[in-house]
């Protein structure tokens, strides 16, 4: 389990790595580089000491972890009988994912590369089992024995090459091959990832689909940069209507995208036809922008998952002329 | 480690063809109290590989519960029979020892109830 911090670079040790680390396709962008850990070091190496501590003394980190959680274990869509069911949490890390389990009364069982992140596990006395072990190389479990498998910021790791003997793709296919077994028949995995770049995504979704699984990404509050959440739904067995994909969060009002686009359209034509067109004129007249822009431009915020104030008969009124 | 997850992994060295179960090498085994609740027992009594449970078990020093499967019917009404399996299955911890794979003798050791699943590269 893992997460991407703008910050956390000053206080990294040093690792000299030797390796080349080669990513599967080429990174997005230099400045994004330093918040993503799997350019940094493999998993086991970039997730010592010092960096499983963090798991335990920040209240951010725990935080949106046990968000991202919750949201996995309500895409799951477990049948709501009461019943506890098994589940994996694939990359467990600190066992927060798993706490979120726990909670809601189900058994699990945590797959994790990184001793020291097992290790700040056990301190947190955590409920359900720890393994040792690494998801590139296959899940060594029984076949249809699983009811659900959650991951939290895991997958993505997969994509790098860490060691000489590694190759991404042979290393997804173990991965999702055997998840597929180990599955039972109708039951879910969801997989929340950051991948990279579009490249890496259809990589491993393509990987997914290659291993039998039915399903899609969901994607959370797409218009917005941070609060973005992908997460890859998963269905075991032939396609169904238990199989077809949620929608995902904040995607409402997609009619008034539309309109935007359309009025963009008009002006285009015209840059192009008349260059000594003078500059764009501003729709600003002596009213101001007007309430309809106002509340076009709060829907937006909305959409990007932001708090807006709600829309009441003082929105965008006009002030008195002594203001 | 449960014997619940016990049940589940095989082990998934490259050309072992018969990974399941897994012998058990017991140094310590600790018991941990958890609240019992039939409703999951009932869920995970089938998919329960009783032969590979019991023996198990009994390696962890419980005896207490029988060799055969039992009929699917006494987890409806043997609450005796219930509290057994809950406790063998939830309750005992294996906290070191060993994992020994069945078909190559590779062993997974156990360190303070975490087995080390960790391939080498020749065995993936």
């Amino acid at each position: 389990m893992i997460l991407y911090l703008t910050l956390q670079n000053s206080s990294r040790p040093s690792h000299t790595l030797k390796l080349p680390r080669v990513a599967v396709a080429p990174a997005a962008g230099v400045d994004r580089m330093s918040s993503r850990p799997e350019l940094q070091a493999p998993p086991e190496i970039f997730y010592d000491d010092v960096e499983a501590r963090k798991y335990t003394s920040s209240s951010r980190i725990a935080e949106i972890q046990t968000k991202l959680s919750e949201r996995a274990l309500e895409l799951l869509a477990l049948p709501d009988d009461g019943v506890p069911r098994l589940l994996l949490d694939i990359g467990c890390g600190s066992g927060l994912s798993g706490e979120t389990i726990t909670e809601n009364g189900h058994q699990w069982i945590g797959l994790d590369i990184s001793e020291s992140m097992l290790n700040v596990a056990l301190q947190n006395e955590v409920e359900g089992d720890l393994l040792l072990g690494d998801m590139g190389q296959g899940l060594g479990l029984r076949p249809g024995v699983i009811d659900g498998a959650i991951s939290i910021s895991a997958v993505q790791w997969l994509c790098n090459a860490d060691k000489s003997s590694h190759e991404p793709r042979l290393r997804l296919k173990a991965f999702f091959g055997s998840l597929y077994r180990c599955l039972a028949r109708g039951a879910r995995a969801v997989l929340q990832v950051y991948p990279e770049n579009l490249a890496q995504r259809e990589l491993i979704l393509s990987y997914a689909m290659r291993s039998g699984f039915a399903g899609g990404v969901v994607v959370d509050y797409p218009h917005s940069t941070k609060k973005r959440k992908e997460y890859l739904v998963l269905t075991c067995g032939p396609p169904s209507l238990s199989s077809a994909v949620p929608s995902g969060k904040g995607k409402e009002g997609e009619s008034c995208s539309d309109d935007e686009s359309s009025g963009d359209e008009e002006n285009q034509t015209v840059c192009i036809s008349d260059r000594h067109r003078p500059r764009k004129k501003q729709k600003v007249n002596k009213k101001g922008k007007g309430r309809e822009w106002v509340l076009r431009k709060k829907d937006q915020m909305r959409r990007k998952g932001n708090v807006v104030p709600p829309d009441t008969k003082y929105t965008a009124r006009k002030r008195k002329a002594r203001f | 480690m449960r014997l619940l997850t016990h049940n589940m992994l095989s082990s998934n060295i490259k050309g072992v063809t018969k990974g399941f179960p897994l012998k058990i090498e017991v140094e310590k085994v600790v018991e941990k109290q958890v609240e019992i609740n039939h409703d999951f027992l009932r869920n995970i009594f089938p998919k329960v590989d009783w032969k590979a449970f019991s023996d198990a078990a009994r390696t962890m020093g419980y005896v207490e519960l029988p060799e055969q499967a039992p009929d699917p019917s006494v987890l409806e009404s043997d609450l005796d029979f219930l509290t057994k399996f809950h406790h063998a299955l939830l309750e005992l911890h294996l906290e070191e020892g060993a994992l020994v794979c069945p078909e190559t003798g590779r062993k997974f050791p156990v360190n303070k109830g975490i087995p080390n699943m960790l391939l080498h590269e020749d065995e993936v």
